[in-house]
Protein backbone atom coordinates (compact mmCIF):
# COMPACT_ATOMS: atom_id res chain seq x y z
CA UNK A 1 0.00 0.00 0.00
CA UNK A 2 1.25 3.60 -1.15
CA UNK A 3 1.89 5.97 1.85
CA UNK A 4 -0.82 8.84 0.30
CA UNK A 5 -2.76 5.84 0.00
CA UNK A 6 -2.82 4.94 3.42
CA UNK A 7 -3.35 8.42 4.32
CA UNK A 8 -6.01 8.73 2.48
CA UNK A 9 -7.39 6.30 4.22
CA UNK A 10 -6.38 7.64 7.59
CA UNK A 11 -8.06 11.04 6.69
CA UNK A 12 -11.33 9.08 5.44
CA UNK A 13 -11.83 6.75 8.51
CA UNK A 14 -10.82 10.19 10.40
CA UNK A 15 -13.87 12.03 8.80
CA UNK A 16 -16.16 8.38 9.75
CA UNK A 17 -15.53 8.35 13.13
CA UNK A 18 -16.20 11.56 13.98
CA UNK A 19 -12.64 12.48 15.17
CA UNK A 20 -11.09 9.56 17.24
CA UNK A 21 -7.86 9.26 16.08
CA UNK A 22 -6.61 6.85 18.17
CA UNK A 23 -4.48 4.31 16.66
CA UNK A 24 -6.38 1.07 17.95
CA UNK A 25 -9.69 2.50 16.50
CA UNK A 26 -8.48 3.34 12.97
CA UNK A 27 -6.74 -0.20 12.76
CA UNK A 28 -10.33 -2.15 14.06
CA UNK A 29 -11.78 0.53 11.43
CA UNK A 30 -9.74 -0.72 8.68
CA UNK A 31 -10.24 -4.38 9.93
CA UNK A 32 -13.98 -3.52 9.40
CA UNK A 33 -14.00 -2.21 6.01
CA UNK A 34 -12.31 -5.14 4.93
CA UNK A 35 -14.49 -7.31 6.72
CA UNK A 36 -17.51 -4.70 4.97
CA UNK A 37 -16.02 -5.59 1.63
CA UNK A 38 -15.37 -9.16 1.70
CA UNK A 39 -18.88 -9.65 2.49
CA UNK A 40 -19.60 -7.93 -0.26
CA UNK A 41 -17.09 -10.49 -2.28
CA UNK A 42 -19.23 -12.83 -3.65
CA UNK A 43 -21.68 -10.20 -5.35
CA UNK A 44 -18.95 -7.78 -6.33
CA UNK A 45 -17.14 -11.19 -8.21
CA UNK A 46 -20.41 -11.25 -9.69
CA UNK A 47 -20.63 -8.07 -11.21
CA UNK A 48 -17.05 -7.94 -11.97
CA UNK A 49 -17.40 -10.91 -14.21
CA UNK A 50 -20.63 -9.31 -15.73
CA UNK A 51 -18.35 -6.32 -17.16
CA UNK A 52 -15.35 -8.57 -18.30
CA UNK A 53 -17.89 -10.40 -20.20
CA UNK A 54 -19.92 -7.50 -21.36
CA UNK A 55 -16.29 -5.86 -22.57
CA UNK A 56 -14.89 -9.63 -23.90
CA UNK A 57 -18.37 -10.13 -25.81
CA UNK A 58 -18.33 -6.92 -27.72
CA UNK A 59 -14.71 -7.10 -28.48
CA UNK A 60 -15.49 -10.45 -29.93
CA UNK A 61 -18.89 -9.58 -31.74
CA UNK A 62 -17.24 -6.65 -33.49
CA UNK A 63 -13.54 -8.00 -34.22
CA UNK A 64 -13.24 -11.85 -34.29
CA UNK A 65 -17.09 -12.59 -35.74
CA UNK A 66 -16.10 -10.70 -38.68
CA UNK A 67 -12.87 -11.88 -39.65
CA UNK A 68 -13.94 -15.75 -39.00
CA UNK A 69 -16.70 -15.33 -41.10
CA UNK A 70 -13.85 -14.04 -44.28
CA UNK A 71 -11.79 -16.62 -43.57
CA UNK A 72 -15.16 -18.91 -44.10
CA UNK A 73 -16.48 -17.15 -47.11
CA UNK A 74 -12.51 -16.94 -48.33
CA UNK A 75 -12.83 -20.91 -48.16
CA UNK A 76 -16.63 -21.81 -48.96
CA UNK A 77 -15.40 -23.51 -52.81
CA UNK A 78 -12.37 -25.18 -50.57
CA UNK A 79 -9.03 -24.37 -50.22
CA UNK A 80 -7.84 -24.91 -53.94
CA UNK A 81 -10.31 -21.73 -54.81
CA UNK A 82 -8.87 -20.12 -52.12
CA UNK A 83 -5.13 -20.53 -53.73
CA UNK A 84 -5.80 -20.10 -57.45
CA UNK A 85 -7.20 -16.49 -56.25
CA UNK A 86 -4.24 -15.65 -54.33
CA UNK A 87 -1.77 -17.16 -56.88
CA UNK A 88 -3.38 -15.65 -59.97
CA UNK A 89 -1.15 -13.41 -61.87
CA UNK A 90 -3.46 -9.94 -60.91
CA UNK A 91 -3.55 -10.92 -57.55
CA UNK A 92 0.36 -11.43 -57.29
CA UNK A 93 1.29 -8.34 -59.19
CA UNK A 94 -1.01 -6.33 -56.98
CA UNK A 95 0.60 -7.80 -54.18
CA UNK A 96 3.71 -6.82 -55.29
CA UNK A 97 2.77 -3.52 -55.88
CA UNK A 98 1.36 -3.07 -52.86
CA UNK A 99 4.27 -4.03 -50.89
CA UNK A 100 6.94 -1.85 -53.16
CA UNK A 101 4.87 1.13 -52.57
CA UNK A 102 4.44 0.72 -48.84
CA UNK A 103 8.21 0.39 -48.75
CA UNK A 104 8.91 2.99 -50.82
CA UNK A 105 6.67 5.74 -49.10
CA UNK A 106 7.30 4.30 -45.44
CA UNK A 107 11.37 4.71 -46.67
CA UNK A 108 10.38 8.26 -47.43
CA UNK A 109 8.38 9.27 -44.96
CA UNK A 110 11.09 7.90 -42.18
CA UNK A 111 14.15 9.90 -43.79
CA UNK A 112 11.90 13.55 -43.73
CA UNK A 113 10.15 12.20 -40.79
CA UNK A 114 13.56 12.46 -39.09
CA UNK A 115 14.20 15.80 -40.31
CA UNK A 116 10.76 17.40 -39.31
CA UNK A 117 10.96 15.94 -35.46
CA UNK A 118 14.06 16.88 -34.89
CA UNK A 119 13.02 20.39 -36.02
CA UNK A 120 10.07 19.99 -33.78
CA UNK A 121 11.73 19.12 -30.79
CA UNK A 122 15.21 20.71 -31.20
CA UNK A 123 15.39 23.74 -33.84
CA UNK A 124 14.15 27.12 -31.80
CA UNK A 125 12.40 27.82 -34.97
CA UNK A 126 9.55 30.66 -35.16
CA UNK A 127 7.52 28.27 -37.90
CA UNK A 128 7.66 25.38 -35.78
CA UNK A 129 3.85 25.71 -34.33
CA UNK A 130 2.97 26.08 -38.02
CA UNK A 131 4.86 22.51 -38.93
CA UNK A 132 3.23 21.01 -35.84
CA UNK A 133 -0.05 22.26 -36.80
CA UNK A 134 0.47 20.56 -40.65
CA UNK A 135 1.78 17.35 -39.48
CA UNK A 136 -1.59 16.75 -38.01
CA UNK A 137 -3.20 17.66 -41.20
CA UNK A 138 -2.98 13.77 -43.00
CA UNK A 139 -5.37 12.43 -39.86
CA UNK A 140 -7.78 15.14 -40.45
CA UNK A 141 -7.89 14.34 -44.62
CA UNK A 142 -10.34 11.93 -45.27
CA UNK A 143 -8.14 9.45 -47.97
CA UNK A 144 -10.52 9.95 -50.69
CA UNK A 145 -10.09 14.01 -50.54
CA UNK A 146 -6.23 13.05 -50.42
CA UNK A 147 -6.15 11.84 -53.38
CA UNK A 148 -8.75 14.37 -55.07
CA UNK A 149 -5.84 16.88 -53.84
CA UNK A 150 -3.10 15.18 -56.15
CA UNK A 151 -5.83 15.05 -59.56
CA UNK A 152 -6.14 19.08 -58.77
CA UNK A 153 -2.58 19.62 -59.04
CA UNK A 154 -1.62 16.70 -61.47
CA UNK A 155 -4.88 16.17 -63.16
CA UNK A 156 -5.87 16.87 -66.49
CA UNK A 157 -6.21 20.80 -66.02
CA UNK A 158 -3.55 20.38 -62.77
CA UNK A 159 -1.48 23.17 -61.45
CA UNK A 160 1.48 20.94 -61.85
CA UNK A 161 0.88 19.37 -64.92
CA UNK A 162 2.76 21.24 -67.47
CA UNK A 163 5.90 21.01 -65.65
CA UNK A 164 5.29 17.03 -65.29
CA UNK A 165 4.43 16.97 -68.82
CA UNK A 166 8.03 19.00 -69.87
CA UNK A 167 9.69 16.42 -67.92
CA UNK A 168 7.95 13.36 -69.51
CA UNK A 169 6.18 11.96 -66.02
CA UNK A 170 2.78 10.94 -66.05
CA UNK A 171 1.55 11.41 -62.24
CA UNK A 172 -2.03 10.97 -62.27
CA UNK A 173 -3.19 7.36 -62.98
CA UNK A 174 0.68 6.25 -62.87
CA UNK A 175 2.83 4.98 -60.38
CA UNK A 176 4.07 8.07 -59.01
CA UNK A 177 0.23 9.69 -58.21
CA UNK A 178 0.19 6.22 -55.83
CA UNK A 179 3.40 6.85 -54.29
CA UNK A 180 2.65 10.05 -53.58
CA UNK A 181 -0.55 9.55 -52.17
CA UNK A 182 0.37 6.51 -50.10
CA UNK A 183 3.13 8.69 -48.30
CA UNK A 184 0.63 11.52 -47.97
CA UNK A 185 -1.48 9.40 -45.41
CA UNK A 186 1.08 7.82 -44.11
CA UNK A 187 3.02 10.89 -43.16
CA UNK A 188 2.29 11.76 -39.33
CA UNK A 189 3.27 8.27 -37.94
CA UNK A 190 7.40 8.54 -37.38
CA UNK A 191 7.45 11.90 -36.78
CA UNK A 192 4.44 11.63 -33.91
CA UNK A 193 6.40 8.44 -32.37
CA UNK A 194 10.02 9.90 -32.83
CA UNK A 195 9.24 13.70 -31.47
CA UNK A 196 8.19 12.41 -27.77
CA UNK A 197 11.33 9.94 -27.42
CA UNK A 198 13.78 12.46 -29.11
CA UNK A 199 13.39 15.14 -26.34
CA UNK A 200 14.24 12.65 -24.06
CA UNK A 201 17.47 12.52 -25.13
CA UNK A 202 20.03 14.65 -23.52
CA UNK A 203 21.41 17.22 -26.28
CA UNK A 204 24.53 17.66 -24.30
CA UNK A 205 25.39 14.09 -25.61
CA UNK A 206 25.25 15.08 -28.46
CA UNK A 207 27.34 18.28 -28.05
CA UNK A 208 29.84 15.94 -26.60
CA UNK A 209 30.20 13.54 -29.02
CA UNK A 210 30.63 17.24 -31.57
CA UNK A 211 33.31 18.68 -29.42
CA UNK A 212 35.36 15.42 -29.41
CA UNK A 213 35.21 15.71 -33.14
CA UNK A 214 32.34 13.59 -34.70
CA UNK A 215 30.90 14.65 -37.75
CA UNK A 216 27.08 15.23 -37.87
CA UNK A 217 26.12 12.00 -39.02
CA UNK A 218 28.81 10.17 -36.99
CA UNK A 219 26.87 11.97 -34.10
CA UNK A 220 23.39 11.26 -35.16
CA UNK A 221 24.26 7.43 -35.95
CA UNK A 222 26.39 6.54 -32.82
CA UNK A 223 24.53 8.54 -30.23
CA UNK A 224 21.24 9.94 -31.09
CA UNK A 225 19.81 6.69 -33.14
CA UNK A 226 20.38 3.95 -30.46
CA UNK A 227 18.48 6.48 -27.84
CA UNK A 228 15.57 7.02 -30.29
CA UNK A 229 15.59 3.65 -32.09
CA UNK A 230 12.17 1.87 -30.43
CA UNK A 231 10.09 4.63 -30.94
CA UNK A 232 11.41 5.17 -34.35
CA UNK A 233 10.86 1.51 -35.25
CA UNK A 234 7.32 1.75 -33.73
CA UNK A 235 6.50 4.68 -36.08
CA UNK A 236 8.19 3.01 -38.96
CA UNK A 237 5.83 0.29 -38.72
CA UNK A 238 2.72 2.00 -38.23
CA UNK A 239 3.76 3.52 -41.45
CA UNK A 240 4.26 0.43 -43.59
CA UNK A 241 0.68 -0.82 -41.53
CA UNK A 242 -1.18 2.28 -42.89
CA UNK A 243 0.33 2.09 -46.33
CA UNK A 244 0.05 -1.21 -47.06
CA UNK A 245 -4.13 -0.93 -46.36
CA UNK A 246 -4.92 2.55 -47.87
CA UNK A 247 -7.58 2.57 -50.29
CA UNK A 248 -9.57 5.71 -50.97
CA UNK A 249 -6.77 7.49 -52.06
CA UNK A 250 -5.25 5.12 -54.20
CA UNK A 251 -8.92 4.35 -55.76
CA UNK A 252 -8.93 8.06 -56.58
CA UNK A 253 -5.45 8.80 -58.64
CA UNK A 254 -4.56 4.96 -59.98
CA UNK A 255 -6.69 4.29 -62.91
CA UNK A 256 -6.81 1.12 -61.12
CA UNK A 257 -5.49 -0.95 -64.36
CA UNK A 258 -5.06 -4.49 -63.54
CA UNK A 259 -1.01 -5.42 -63.62
CA UNK A 260 0.02 -1.75 -63.53
CA UNK A 261 -1.26 0.13 -61.05
CA UNK A 262 -3.44 -1.89 -59.43
CA UNK A 263 -2.79 -2.17 -55.54
CA UNK A 264 -3.51 -5.52 -53.34
CA UNK A 265 -6.85 -3.47 -51.73
CA UNK A 266 -7.72 -1.82 -55.63
CA UNK A 267 -8.14 -5.64 -56.80
CA UNK A 268 -10.11 -6.66 -53.90
CA UNK A 269 -12.63 -3.22 -54.66
CA UNK A 270 -12.54 -4.89 -58.15
CA UNK A 271 -12.62 -8.08 -57.37
CA UNK A 272 -16.37 -7.14 -55.29
CA UNK A 273 -17.25 -4.76 -58.28
CA UNK A 274 -17.52 -7.98 -60.78
CA UNK A 275 -18.72 -10.29 -58.03
CA UNK A 276 -15.68 -12.14 -57.72
CA UNK A 277 -17.07 -13.09 -53.87
CA UNK A 278 -14.00 -15.24 -53.54
CA UNK A 279 -11.29 -13.80 -54.76
CA UNK A 280 -11.87 -10.39 -52.69
CA UNK A 281 -12.23 -12.65 -49.51
CA UNK A 282 -9.07 -14.61 -50.12
CA UNK A 283 -6.91 -11.32 -50.82
CA UNK A 284 -8.82 -9.95 -47.79
CA UNK A 285 -7.76 -12.65 -45.73
CA UNK A 286 -3.75 -12.47 -47.48
CA UNK A 287 -3.97 -8.47 -46.12
CA UNK A 288 -5.62 -9.00 -43.00
CA UNK A 289 -2.86 -12.15 -42.25
CA UNK A 290 0.02 -9.71 -43.04
CA UNK A 291 -1.64 -6.85 -40.89
CA UNK A 292 -1.54 -9.28 -38.01
CA UNK A 293 1.88 -9.71 -38.63
CA UNK A 294 2.85 -6.28 -38.80
CA UNK A 295 0.47 -5.36 -35.47
CA UNK A 296 2.64 -8.01 -33.94
CA UNK A 297 5.81 -6.31 -35.00
CA UNK A 298 3.93 -3.24 -33.69
CA UNK A 299 3.17 -4.44 -30.19
CA UNK A 300 6.71 -5.21 -29.94
CA UNK A 301 7.98 -2.06 -30.42
CA UNK A 302 5.27 -0.13 -28.71
CA UNK A 303 6.55 -2.10 -25.47
CA UNK A 304 10.00 -1.35 -25.91
CA UNK A 305 9.44 2.25 -26.54
CA UNK A 306 7.23 2.33 -23.49
CA UNK A 307 10.09 0.56 -21.12
CA UNK A 308 12.89 3.17 -22.58
CA UNK B 1 38.65 27.48 -16.95
CA UNK B 2 36.32 30.46 -16.84
CA UNK B 3 35.18 29.13 -20.70
CA UNK B 4 34.47 25.81 -19.16
CA UNK B 5 32.55 27.56 -16.81
CA UNK B 6 30.34 29.35 -18.61
CA UNK B 7 29.84 25.64 -20.58
CA UNK B 8 28.55 24.51 -17.21
CA UNK B 9 26.53 26.74 -16.17
CA UNK B 10 25.00 27.96 -19.50
CA UNK B 11 23.85 24.64 -21.28
CA UNK B 12 22.10 26.83 -24.26
CA UNK B 13 25.42 27.39 -26.35
CA UNK B 14 26.47 23.67 -26.41
CA UNK B 15 23.00 22.84 -27.52
CA UNK B 16 23.30 25.43 -30.49
CA UNK B 17 26.57 23.98 -30.82
CA UNK B 18 25.32 20.46 -31.65
CA UNK B 19 24.96 21.03 -34.93
CA UNK B 20 26.90 23.23 -37.25
CA UNK B 21 24.96 25.73 -39.02
CA UNK B 22 25.13 24.55 -42.18
CA UNK B 23 23.83 21.17 -40.55
CA UNK B 24 20.53 22.83 -38.94
CA UNK B 25 19.54 25.06 -41.85
CA UNK B 26 19.90 21.94 -44.16
CA UNK B 27 17.54 19.93 -41.83
CA UNK B 28 15.22 23.06 -41.22
CA UNK B 29 14.97 23.25 -45.49
CA UNK B 30 13.90 19.91 -45.96
CA UNK B 31 11.26 19.75 -43.19
CA UNK B 32 9.77 22.94 -44.66
CA UNK B 33 10.39 22.08 -48.35
CA UNK B 34 8.57 18.43 -47.87
CA UNK B 35 5.62 19.30 -46.10
CA UNK B 36 5.79 22.28 -48.27
CA UNK B 37 5.09 19.73 -51.06
CA UNK B 38 3.53 16.56 -49.87
CA UNK B 39 0.86 18.95 -47.74
CA UNK B 40 0.68 22.69 -48.24
CA UNK B 41 0.74 22.52 -52.43
CA UNK B 42 -2.26 20.01 -52.33
CA UNK B 43 -4.36 21.59 -49.70
CA UNK B 44 -3.90 25.21 -51.77
CA UNK B 45 -5.33 23.67 -54.64
CA UNK B 46 -8.27 22.14 -52.85
CA UNK B 47 -9.07 25.57 -51.32
CA UNK B 48 -8.81 27.56 -54.28
CA UNK B 49 -10.79 24.87 -56.17
CA UNK B 50 -13.50 24.99 -53.75
CA UNK B 51 -13.71 28.59 -52.89
CA UNK B 52 -12.28 30.23 -56.43
CA UNK B 53 -16.21 30.84 -56.96
CA UNK B 54 -17.15 32.49 -54.08
CA UNK B 55 -18.61 31.58 -51.05
CA UNK B 56 -22.08 31.62 -52.84
CA UNK B 57 -21.05 28.90 -54.73
CA UNK B 58 -19.71 27.20 -52.06
CA UNK B 59 -22.93 26.91 -49.86
CA UNK B 60 -24.96 26.06 -53.05
CA UNK B 61 -22.49 23.22 -53.55
CA UNK B 62 -22.84 21.61 -49.85
CA UNK B 63 -26.67 22.44 -49.43
CA UNK B 64 -27.49 20.92 -52.86
CA UNK B 65 -30.15 18.31 -51.87
CA UNK B 66 -28.05 14.95 -52.26
CA UNK B 67 -24.54 16.84 -50.61
CA UNK B 68 -26.51 17.52 -47.68
CA UNK B 69 -28.27 14.49 -47.15
CA UNK B 70 -25.16 13.26 -46.96
CA UNK B 71 -23.63 15.33 -44.87
CA UNK B 72 -26.53 14.71 -42.35
CA UNK B 73 -25.79 10.98 -42.76
CA UNK B 74 -22.35 11.17 -41.90
CA UNK B 75 -22.52 13.70 -39.02
CA UNK B 76 -25.48 11.49 -37.45
CA UNK B 77 -23.57 7.85 -37.93
CA UNK B 78 -20.66 10.02 -36.46
CA UNK B 79 -22.59 10.91 -33.59
CA UNK B 80 -24.27 7.43 -33.00
CA UNK B 81 -20.85 6.08 -33.12
CA UNK B 82 -19.03 8.09 -31.11
CA UNK B 83 -21.78 7.86 -28.30
CA UNK B 84 -21.40 4.01 -28.17
CA UNK B 85 -17.42 4.12 -27.80
CA UNK B 86 -17.69 6.49 -25.20
CA UNK B 87 -19.74 4.00 -23.14
CA UNK B 88 -17.89 0.60 -24.38
CA UNK B 89 -14.50 1.90 -24.54
CA UNK B 90 -14.14 3.11 -20.82
CA UNK B 91 -16.03 -0.14 -19.73
CA UNK B 92 -13.31 -2.08 -21.94
CA UNK B 93 -10.64 0.27 -20.76
CA UNK B 94 -12.01 0.08 -16.92
CA UNK B 95 -12.23 -4.09 -17.42
CA UNK B 96 -8.56 -3.96 -18.97
CA UNK B 97 -6.97 -1.80 -16.09
CA UNK B 98 -8.69 -2.93 -12.80
CA UNK B 99 -9.70 -6.80 -13.57
CA UNK B 100 -7.28 -9.36 -14.02
CA UNK B 101 -8.58 -12.41 -15.99
CA UNK B 102 -7.10 -15.20 -17.75
CA UNK B 103 -6.42 -13.87 -21.67
CA UNK B 104 -6.40 -10.27 -20.60
CA UNK B 105 -2.43 -9.80 -22.51
CA UNK B 106 -4.45 -11.19 -25.47
CA UNK B 107 -7.33 -9.17 -25.45
CA UNK B 108 -4.96 -5.93 -24.72
CA UNK B 109 -3.15 -6.63 -28.62
CA UNK B 110 -6.40 -7.31 -30.21
CA UNK B 111 -8.01 -4.14 -29.49
CA UNK B 112 -5.27 -2.14 -31.83
CA UNK B 113 -6.35 -4.67 -34.85
CA UNK B 114 -8.67 -1.94 -36.79
CA UNK B 115 -5.43 0.03 -36.72
CA UNK B 116 -3.51 -2.79 -38.82
CA UNK B 117 -6.19 -4.13 -40.51
CA UNK B 118 -6.75 -2.27 -43.58
CA UNK B 119 -10.35 -0.57 -43.34
CA UNK B 120 -11.51 -1.85 -47.18
CA UNK B 121 -10.92 -5.49 -45.15
CA UNK B 122 -13.07 -4.64 -42.54
CA UNK B 123 -16.00 -3.78 -45.27
CA UNK B 124 -15.08 -7.29 -46.53
CA UNK B 125 -15.62 -8.80 -43.51
CA UNK B 126 -18.48 -7.40 -42.20
CA UNK B 127 -20.22 -8.20 -45.82
CA UNK B 128 -18.95 -11.99 -45.26
CA UNK B 129 -20.68 -12.23 -42.14
CA UNK B 130 -24.23 -9.94 -42.43
CA UNK B 131 -24.35 -10.01 -46.10
CA UNK B 132 -27.88 -11.22 -47.53
CA UNK B 133 -26.83 -14.31 -48.63
CA UNK B 134 -24.62 -15.46 -45.53
CA UNK B 135 -26.32 -17.22 -42.80
CA UNK B 136 -26.50 -14.59 -39.86
CA UNK B 137 -27.20 -11.96 -42.74
CA UNK B 138 -30.13 -14.10 -44.01
CA UNK B 139 -31.56 -15.21 -40.30
CA UNK B 140 -31.26 -11.36 -39.39
CA UNK B 141 -33.01 -10.06 -42.84
CA UNK B 142 -35.94 -12.82 -42.25
CA UNK B 143 -36.27 -10.79 -39.03
CA UNK B 144 -36.74 -7.44 -41.08
CA UNK B 145 -32.94 -6.58 -40.27
CA UNK B 146 -31.32 -5.74 -43.03
CA UNK B 147 -27.19 -4.71 -41.96
CA UNK B 148 -25.26 -4.25 -44.87
CA UNK B 149 -26.66 -1.58 -47.78
CA UNK B 150 -28.28 -0.01 -44.55
CA UNK B 151 -27.57 2.70 -41.87
CA UNK B 152 -26.90 -0.29 -39.37
CA UNK B 153 -23.80 -1.90 -41.46
CA UNK B 154 -22.68 2.04 -41.90
CA UNK B 155 -22.49 2.02 -38.04
CA UNK B 156 -21.16 -1.41 -37.86
CA UNK B 157 -18.34 -0.66 -39.82
CA UNK B 158 -17.65 2.78 -37.93
CA UNK B 159 -17.82 1.09 -34.80
CA UNK B 160 -15.21 -1.39 -35.43
CA UNK B 161 -12.74 1.35 -37.45
CA UNK B 162 -12.76 3.58 -34.21
CA UNK B 163 -13.00 0.77 -31.65
CA UNK B 164 -9.61 1.29 -30.18
CA UNK B 165 -9.72 5.32 -29.83
CA UNK B 166 -11.11 5.46 -26.34
CA UNK B 167 -9.59 2.54 -24.70
CA UNK B 168 -6.49 3.69 -25.92
CA UNK B 169 -7.11 7.42 -24.17
CA UNK B 170 -8.57 5.95 -21.16
CA UNK B 171 -6.18 3.46 -20.28
CA UNK B 172 -3.36 4.95 -19.22
CA UNK B 173 -5.10 7.22 -17.52
CA UNK B 174 -6.74 4.84 -15.47
CA UNK B 175 -3.59 3.06 -14.77
CA UNK B 176 -2.31 6.32 -13.37
CA UNK B 177 -5.23 7.02 -11.21
CA UNK B 178 -4.98 5.49 -7.60
CA UNK B 179 -7.20 2.88 -6.47
CA UNK B 180 -6.52 3.47 -3.31
CA UNK B 181 -9.55 5.90 -3.39
CA UNK B 182 -11.95 4.25 -5.30
CA UNK B 183 -11.48 1.76 -2.39
CA UNK B 184 -11.58 4.21 0.23
CA UNK B 185 -15.07 5.31 -1.33
CA UNK B 186 -16.46 1.86 -1.59
CA UNK B 187 -15.20 0.79 1.70
CA UNK B 188 -17.09 4.10 3.39
CA UNK B 189 -20.57 2.26 1.94
CA UNK B 190 -20.57 4.08 -1.22
CA UNK B 191 -22.53 1.84 -4.40
CA UNK B 192 -19.87 0.68 -7.13
CA UNK B 193 -21.85 3.15 -9.29
CA UNK B 194 -21.57 6.20 -6.84
CA UNK B 195 -17.88 5.83 -6.15
CA UNK B 196 -17.56 5.11 -10.24
CA UNK B 197 -19.42 8.34 -10.73
CA UNK B 198 -17.69 10.40 -7.15
CA UNK B 199 -14.35 9.01 -8.04
CA UNK B 200 -13.31 7.53 -11.28
CA UNK B 201 -15.08 9.34 -13.69
CA UNK B 202 -13.99 12.70 -12.84
CA UNK B 203 -10.44 12.09 -12.76
CA UNK B 204 -10.81 9.70 -16.64
CA UNK B 205 -13.55 12.24 -18.54
CA UNK B 206 -11.10 14.62 -20.29
CA UNK B 207 -9.51 11.43 -21.51
CA UNK B 208 -13.09 10.20 -22.47
CA UNK B 209 -13.45 13.29 -24.72
CA UNK B 210 -10.04 13.00 -25.99
CA UNK B 211 -10.78 9.60 -27.34
CA UNK B 212 -14.25 10.62 -28.07
CA UNK B 213 -13.56 13.66 -30.30
CA UNK B 214 -10.63 11.55 -32.16
CA UNK B 215 -12.95 8.91 -33.06
CA UNK B 216 -15.71 11.71 -34.48
CA UNK B 217 -13.03 12.67 -36.27
CA UNK B 218 -11.95 9.36 -37.58
CA UNK B 219 -15.74 8.94 -38.67
CA UNK B 220 -16.52 11.59 -40.50
CA UNK B 221 -13.14 10.77 -42.91
CA UNK B 222 -14.28 7.16 -43.27
CA UNK B 223 -14.00 5.59 -46.71
CA UNK B 224 -12.90 1.79 -47.45
CA UNK B 225 -15.16 0.00 -45.19
CA UNK B 226 -18.41 2.12 -45.61
CA UNK B 227 -18.09 2.34 -49.50
CA UNK B 228 -18.36 -1.29 -49.02
CA UNK B 229 -20.97 -1.54 -46.28
CA UNK B 230 -23.09 1.19 -47.03
CA UNK B 231 -24.82 0.08 -51.06
CA UNK B 232 -24.48 4.06 -51.19
CA UNK B 233 -27.54 5.14 -52.36
CA UNK B 234 -28.31 8.41 -52.58
CA UNK B 235 -30.26 10.42 -50.29
CA UNK B 236 -30.02 7.25 -47.61
CA UNK B 237 -26.39 5.42 -47.18
CA UNK B 238 -24.52 8.00 -49.14
CA UNK B 239 -22.44 9.15 -46.85
CA UNK B 240 -20.00 12.67 -47.52
CA UNK B 241 -17.08 11.09 -48.41
CA UNK B 242 -18.34 8.67 -50.66
CA UNK B 243 -20.15 11.29 -51.98
CA UNK B 244 -16.88 13.27 -52.48
CA UNK B 245 -15.72 10.11 -54.27
CA UNK B 246 -18.60 10.02 -56.75
CA UNK B 247 -18.19 13.73 -57.39
CA UNK B 248 -14.44 12.94 -59.04
CA UNK B 249 -15.50 10.42 -60.65
CA UNK B 250 -18.06 11.93 -62.31
CA UNK B 251 -15.77 15.70 -63.02
CA UNK B 252 -17.46 17.47 -61.27
CA UNK B 253 -14.72 19.26 -59.54
CA UNK B 254 -15.70 21.97 -57.59
CA UNK B 255 -18.51 20.12 -56.04
CA UNK B 256 -16.22 17.59 -54.86
CA UNK B 257 -13.67 20.05 -53.23
CA UNK B 258 -16.78 22.10 -51.22
CA UNK B 259 -17.76 19.15 -49.63
CA UNK B 260 -14.03 18.30 -49.15
CA UNK B 261 -13.16 21.49 -47.61
CA UNK B 262 -16.10 20.87 -44.91
CA UNK B 263 -15.10 17.63 -44.23
CA UNK B 264 -11.59 19.09 -43.68
CA UNK B 265 -12.63 21.84 -42.05
CA UNK B 266 -14.39 20.35 -39.41
CA UNK B 267 -11.77 17.45 -38.76
CA UNK B 268 -9.32 19.48 -38.12
CA UNK B 269 -10.61 22.09 -35.77
CA UNK B 270 -11.29 18.68 -33.58
CA UNK B 271 -7.84 17.77 -33.73
CA UNK B 272 -6.80 21.18 -33.12
CA UNK B 273 -9.00 20.92 -30.38
CA UNK B 274 -7.91 17.61 -28.60
CA UNK B 275 -4.25 19.37 -29.19
CA UNK B 276 -5.00 22.14 -27.13
CA UNK B 277 -6.84 19.72 -24.44
CA UNK B 278 -3.82 17.73 -24.48
CA UNK B 279 -1.27 20.60 -24.12
CA UNK B 280 -3.23 22.11 -21.21
CA UNK B 281 -3.16 18.38 -19.14
CA UNK B 282 0.46 18.50 -19.70
CA UNK B 283 1.39 21.85 -18.47
CA UNK B 284 -1.00 20.91 -15.39
CA UNK B 285 1.03 18.37 -14.77
CA UNK B 286 4.29 20.40 -14.56
CA UNK B 287 3.06 22.82 -12.38
CA UNK B 288 1.75 20.04 -10.01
Amino acid sequence: MSQSEALLRATEAEGATQGETSGSSLTALRLGGEGRSRKRGPSSRVFESILISIAVLYAAGLLIAPLVAIVWGSLAEGINAFASQVTSADALSSFKLTLIMAAGATLINTVFGLCIAWVLVRDKFWGRRIINGLVDMPFAVSPVIAGFMLILLFGRTGWLTHITEALGIKVVFALPGILLATIFISLPFVIREVAPVLSQVNPDQESAAHTMGASPLQTFWHVTLPAIRWGLLYGVSLTFARAVGEIGAVLVVSGGVSRLTETSTLFIFRSLDDRNYVGANAMSVVLAAMSFLILIVIEFFKKRTEEH
Amino acid sequence: MSAEQTHLNDPAPLATRSASPWGRWGIRSAAVIYLGFIVVLPLSAILRNGLGGGLAAFWSDILNPTAFAALKLTLTMAVIVTLINAVMGTLTAYVLVRYPFPGRGLFNTIIDMPFAIPTLVTGVMLVALYGPQRTLGAWLTSHGIQVIFATPGVVLALLVITYPFVIRTVQPVLMETERGQEEAAYTLGASKWTTFRRVVLPAISPAIITGSLLSFARALGEFGSVVVVAGNIPGRTLTAPVYVYGQIESQNQRGASSMSILLLGLSFALILLVEWMQSRKDTGHVAI
